[in-house]
């Protein structure tokens, strides 16, 4: 029978399938931080349980550790230093793979599972976050779980699960310029709504997705969750091949031969049944940034603000409440939406290539806004972006040039907005509060975050790039 | 884990639509290292002002809906982050049901592991319980897990689906770890194939 990618993976990790259909699945690859594992590890204490398998369990602190460089002295945050401390102890107790704030290879839980290569093709991978998606840019089955799953994983290295339906969102044909992977997540989202991809595991096809590098990839999956979805996934080819090469958990020799050959199997067959396709035109996309509170409140630049009444159900309650919480009326342009802070970073946007991107549009520029950030996903990154230049760019720009943590994509860790403190912000989600309480966030690629830097409003970076030609 | 079978009590009315994780538990409470203690701070940016005064107009806030256990919500409850921190609120608070056209899919499941019963019924049903919701104290919503069904204050019975493992857990109050463990030995077998058919892993 033709089978998805989904399909594929699913059916190699099944361990017991009852009668009704529920599943024992395998984890191969269990991502741990400090939020959301505490209770977890504190369960299997409690019921002198183990740990099953240490060595496919990997931990790094990143949702509550300080970005700037008197972190070295410690977390003044009593609480925050409480949740990493314990983690710690954690990690140690039960022996799993561990890179504590100290190591330079700590950093973003999913930006450090792909750059060590614990991530591979074909793999199910889960973590107590929902942003595991990310990992789904290597064909690997990859969903956010709660805390209580969480224990489950490291007890039993399983998870109970029901198969999702299959949807299918293809890109098709090229990005035009200045158009980048934030763009055409954000606008899948726009298309199908946070919730069109409830009960979905959803595969990115089209030559769109397979001209993106792999940065670019993760950048798509990564929000998969906000549409909805448990996973995303894109097919694994040979730019998924190369950068899995050399990594330092990546396989090696004769077991990269026997791997290689499995990952190329590793695709929708062409008769494959889809339960929900979506189809968009990759030259119809637009740069493009959040409005409202929502991930879904998405338009192009050269928008306006929507009315409230142009909406239908309860959406028009929800876009009133939107407007009012971020201070804009319906009708203003969104180029005439004045920035006061910008925020590069996060699972999302915090990748080497993300850098670049923004570098570009700043280079021998200065910004006109409050306050700048740059929080490379990883220590990794960071030293690279350093090796690069970049970091002077971004130093001499303006930006704070910061280390590498979750920061302000949710702001638990010091990186906070003021209320009405209005951010552009390359992270993933525009919520109420996300980035601090009353803090007013729009959502944007990094490029068009470094763009709104320099105007101090929201721009079109298409405007930019005829400027720099 | 606690058990649910029956339920009847007030519910609160909250119709807006996407509702997250980050409403119903904002991040600067996410630091506990416990289960427990987060009712105070459910829905804490709605529920409180800058000075940590309740705001009186919020659902929870009023007198008839102090005691809630049951929430008739909006679309996509529960959409966002991960974090279990948001089913241990509501339960902390007291919430027991919440009735909503959709959930989240990682909030809905969390749910579960808590004694919590997340219902989807169609929108025109919602409607009618979001009515009851709103006269409070007079009119209670029934439900009953073993027979799938919401009865509103007047009488109205509305059945709806539930994933057979997923009831049998709740009716029971199971832990799925007991449960998963007794298959350890599948778990055994299927390492050891794995580790042959894919070594690398």
């Amino acid at each position: 029978m033709a089978k998805t990618l989904y399909d594929k993976i699913w059916d190699a990790h099944v361990v017991h399938e009852d009668a009704d259909g529920t599943c024992l699945l395998y984890i191969d690859r269990h991502l741990v931080h400090e939020v959301t594992s505490p209770q977890a590890f504190e369960g299997l204490r409690m019921t002198g349980r183990k740990v099953r398998a240490p060595e496919k369990t990997i931990a790094v602190p990143d949702h509550n550790v300080p970005t700037t460089p008197d972190r070295e002295e410690g977390i003044k945050n009593e609480e925050s230093r409480i949740q990493v401390d314990a983690l710690d102890r954690n990690a140690r107790e039960f022996g799993v793979h561990y890179y504590p704030v100290s190591d330079i290879r700590q950093g973003i839980v999913h930006i450090v599972g792909p750059e060590q290569g614990w991530t591979l093709p074909g793999m199910t991978v889960v973590c107590g976050d929902s942003h595991t998606a990310t990992h789904g840019a290597f064909g690997a089955l990859a969903h956010g779980i709660g805390t209580s799953e969480v224990e489950h994983v490291l007890a039993t290295q399983t998870l109970i699960q029901k198969k999702s339906k299959n949807m299918k969102v293809e890109i098709t044909g090229s990005l035009r310029p200045g158009v980048t992977a934030k763009d055409i997540t954000l606008s899948v989202i726009g298309a199908t709504g946070t919730a069109g991809g409830t009960g979905y595991v959803i595969e990115y096809c089209g030559q769109a997705i397979e001209d993106l590098s792999m940065e670019g990839r993760m950048t798509v999956c990564n929000m998969a969750i906000e549409g909805g979805a448990r996973a995303g996934l894109i097919a694994p080819d040979e730019k998924t091949f190369q950068y899995v090469q050399g990594r330092p958990h990546a396989p090696k020799g004769a077991q990269w031969d026997a791997a290689l050959a499995w990952w190329k199997t590793l695709k929708s067959d062409p008769d494959a049944h889809w339960d929900k396709v979506i189809t968009l035109k990759g030259e119809d996309i637009a740069p493009v940034v959040t409005w409202g509170t929502s991930p879904e409140d998405v338009l192009p630049i050269t928008a306006t603000v929507p009315a409230p009444e142009s909406f239908t159900g309860g959406k028009v309650e929800a876009a009133r409440r939107a407007l009012d919480y971020m201070g804009l009326q319906a009708g203003q342009k969104l180029t005439d939406i004045e920035i006061d802070t910008v925020f590069i970073g996060s699972c999302t946007n915090g990748r080497i290539e993300d850098l670049r991107a923004a570098a570009e549009i700043l280079k021998g520029r200065k910004i006109a806004v409050k306050r700048a950030m740059v929080v490379p996903g990883s220590g990794l990154v960071r030293a690279q972006a350093e090796e690069e230049g970049l970091a002077q760019i971004f130093i001499d720009a303006g930006f704070e040039w910061r280390l590498a943590g979750c920061s302000m994509c949710l702001a638990m860790n010091p990186d906070q907005l003021s209320p009405g403190e209005r951010c552009a912000a390359t992270s993933n989600r525009n919520f109420e509060g996300r980035q601090g309480r009353g803090g007013r966030t729009h959502l944007m690629s990094p490029a068009m975050a470094a763009a709104a830097a320099i105007t101090g409003r929201l721009t079109d970076i298409r405007e930019m790039m005829t400027e720099t030609v | 884990m606690d058990k649910f079978t029956t339920l009847s009590g007030v519910a609160a009315p909250m119709p807006l639509v996407n509702i997250d994780t980050d409403m119903i538990i904002p991040k600067q409470f996410l630091k506990t290292i416990q289960r427990s203690g987060l009712g105070k701070n459910l829905f804490d940016e709605m529920r409180y002002d800058d000075n940590g005064h309740e705001i009186p107009d919020f659902v929870l806030n009023q007198p008839a809906y102090r005691k809630a256990q049951i929430l008739v919500a909006g679309d996509n409850f529960g959409c966002g982050s991960s974090r279990e921190h948001a089913p241990w609120a509501l339960a902390d608070f007291g919430i027991r049901a919440i009735i909503s056209t959709s959930f989240a899919d990682i909030f809905y499941n969390n749910c579960f592991k808590n004694g919590m019963l997340p219902i989807v019924l169609p929108e025109a049903q919602v409607e009618i319980l979001m009515e009851d919701a709103r006269k409070g104290e007079n009119a209670r919503i029934a439900i009953d897990l073993e027979s799938q069904t919401v009865t509103s204050a007047d009488g109205q019975e509305f059945s709806f689906q539930i994933d057979p493992f997923k009831k049998h857990c709740l009716l029971n109050g199971l832990d799925d770890i007991g449960l998963t463990l007794e298959k350890v030995s599948s778990i055994d077998a299927f390492e050891a194939a794995a580790s042959q058919a894919r070594p690398w892993v």
